[in-house]
């Protein structure tokens, strides 16, 4: 209930404020809900929103498979942690946009490229939070699991998992988090279709309501998203703590 | 054939970061007989929880032998394990920890035990929700659970109250002549293993090595607070004050 007073009472700021103003590059709440409700209904919004959506599905897939793997492997090997751990540094400190360049230019403006780039800015945050995850495992209960001899998969899948469970969250909550915004870069410098593109597109128009609608549905879907998935998957996998 | 036999020559532990490597075991030889309740008794960090670990083949960096008899059709002897810290899951229910070391199909299993530690109400519990004294029957019914060939107790009854210990003592008698096994049960408490063992063997101070064996031959029912089982007790500490003193002057490990 806060929330929402906290929510109307920003809208309603911004819809005094821009009045106000009355200047095209401030457009009003209520003018930037009216282009998005077009967009909507006889604009492409729909279309460049699910291929966006689409391409941080699948960029955030695979950051997290590989991201946790690589995680878990240096969080169990002093010998691999090592080995790859500076390389892990550099990847973290290498600049977003620096890695989506280098992929357009080795690989071409493709699809591939896109969905790597963004994946790749995202590994190394994974693998950093799972490393710490496979570390803090708790050796009693791999103990317990090897002298009552219950099988590799169900120690995996009932003994191991429930211990990564609250690293796996938190890098997939960050992740999303990160790979939303860095694809709208993506698609901004070499795609032709999506959220990023269309802003690209307004923002030679100068066409800040429509920039705002835009941003507004996606930033509106990343939230539902958040809500619908990521709260309830958390909440069971926590219930023993209540 | 004995349920258990082991020899170990030599169990070393390498210094880690510089640190001279140590002996935890040297010579360490026993056996014990299908059906029978051995106690190991010795000073803390003289190896006893080493030892257990290499039983259970937890820990195969050891230099020696160890033979656990198979089980009755063939395949491989089940081995229950009673760590000192119960080590249930604290994201499974009692029931789903039971049910985690047996197969799916033996779901009657885990209402079976829990009603036989008088736990029949617990089943949707997590152990967060536990006391101790409740844990430890959890992990001692996970443990009869699998009807174990050799059953592994590391210290099973240390920091709970002494109502609570005579009630577990008594509640591990009964669960064993319910459902026979051969038990080996680590303590540093000579009295704890008076009351339960059919035999005793001492170890010494790290290195551990067995040092005496010691047969109880008083009925079970006879020994609570009985003067023949403190003057056992007393012979014993006489022999082997130095290994066995109940607070040792130099833990090691």
């Amino acid at each position: 209930m806060q929330r929402l007073g906290s929510v109307v009472l920003f809208v309603a700021i911004w819809q005094v404020a821009a009045s106000a103003i009355d200047n095209r590059l401030l457009p009003t709440a209520a003018a930037v809900f009216a282009a998005l409700v077009h967009e909507c209904v006889d604009g492409p919004l729909l279309f460049h929103l699910g291929v966006t959506l689409a391409r941080v599905a699948a960029a955030f897939v695979v950051a997290m498979t590989i991201g946790s793997l690589i995680g878990i492997v240096m969080g169990r090997s002093r010998t691999i942690d090592i080995l790859f751990d500076s390389w892990l540094v550099l990847l973290l400190n290498l600049p977003a946009l620096v890695i989506i360049v280098l992929a357009y230019v080795w690989f071409g403006l493709t699809e591939v490229a896109a969905i790597g780039a963004v994946a790749v800015n995202k590994i190394p945050a994974v693998a950093v939070t799972l490393r710490e995850g496979a570390r803090a495992l708790d050796r009693r209960y791999a103990e317990m699991a090897g002298s009552f001899r219950i099988g590799r998969w169900r120690t995996l899948r009932h003994v191991v998992m429930p211990q990564l469970y609250p690293y796996l969250f938190a890098a997939a909550r960050s992740g999303l988090a990160l790979v939303w915004k860095i694809v709208l870069i993506v698609e901004l410098l070499g795609r032709s279709d999506g959220v990023g593109f269309q802003i690209q597109v307004f923002f030679q128009l100068f066409d800040v309501t429509r920039i705002l609608a835009y941003a507004l549905a996606f930033a509106a879907v990343i939230q539902v998203i958040e809500w619908v998935m990521f709260q309830p998957l958390e909440r069971r996998a926590g219930r023993w703590r209540d | 054939m004995p349920a258990l036999f082991a020899d170990i020559t030599e169990k070393r532990y390498t210094g880690a970061g510089g640190a001279p490597a140590r002996v935890a075991l040297s010579g360490l030889s026993l056996s014990v007989a299908a059906g029978e309740f051995v106690a190991l008794v010795g000073p803390s960090g003289c190896g006893k929880t080493t030892f257990l670990n290499i039983v259970a083949g937890l820990d195969r960096n050891f230099s020696g032998a160890v033979q656990v008899a198979a089980h009755a059709d063939g395949t491989p002897a089940r081995i229950g394990y009673v760590f000192q810290e119960p080590r249930l899951l604290p994201w499974r229910t009692v029931a789903e920890n039971i049910a985690l070391v047996l197969e799916p199909q033996q779901g009657a299993v885990v209402n079976e035990v829990l009603d036989a530690v008088g736990l029949g109400d617990a089943h949707d519990l997590y152990p967060p929700q536990l006391s101790l004294g409740m844990s430890r029957r959890v992990a001692i019914a996970r443990a009869f659970a699998i009807q174990p060939d050799l059953l592994l107790m590391d210290e099973p009854f240390v920091s709970l109250d002494h109502d609570t210990v005579e009630q577990l003592r008594h509640l591990l008698l009964k669960l064993w002549r319910a459902r026979p096994t051969t038990i080996l049960f680590v303590t540093h408490d000579l009295r704890e293993a008076l009351v339960l063992a059919d035999r005793l063997l001492l170890l010494s101070a790290s290195p551990g090595h067995v040092v005496a064996e010691v047969p109880v031959r008083l009925p079970r029912a006879q020994r609570g607070n009985s003067a023949e089982i403190e003057s056992l007790r007393d012979e014993i500490l006489r022999h082997h004050r130095e290994l066995i003193g109940t607070a040792p002057a130099a833990p090691v490990g």
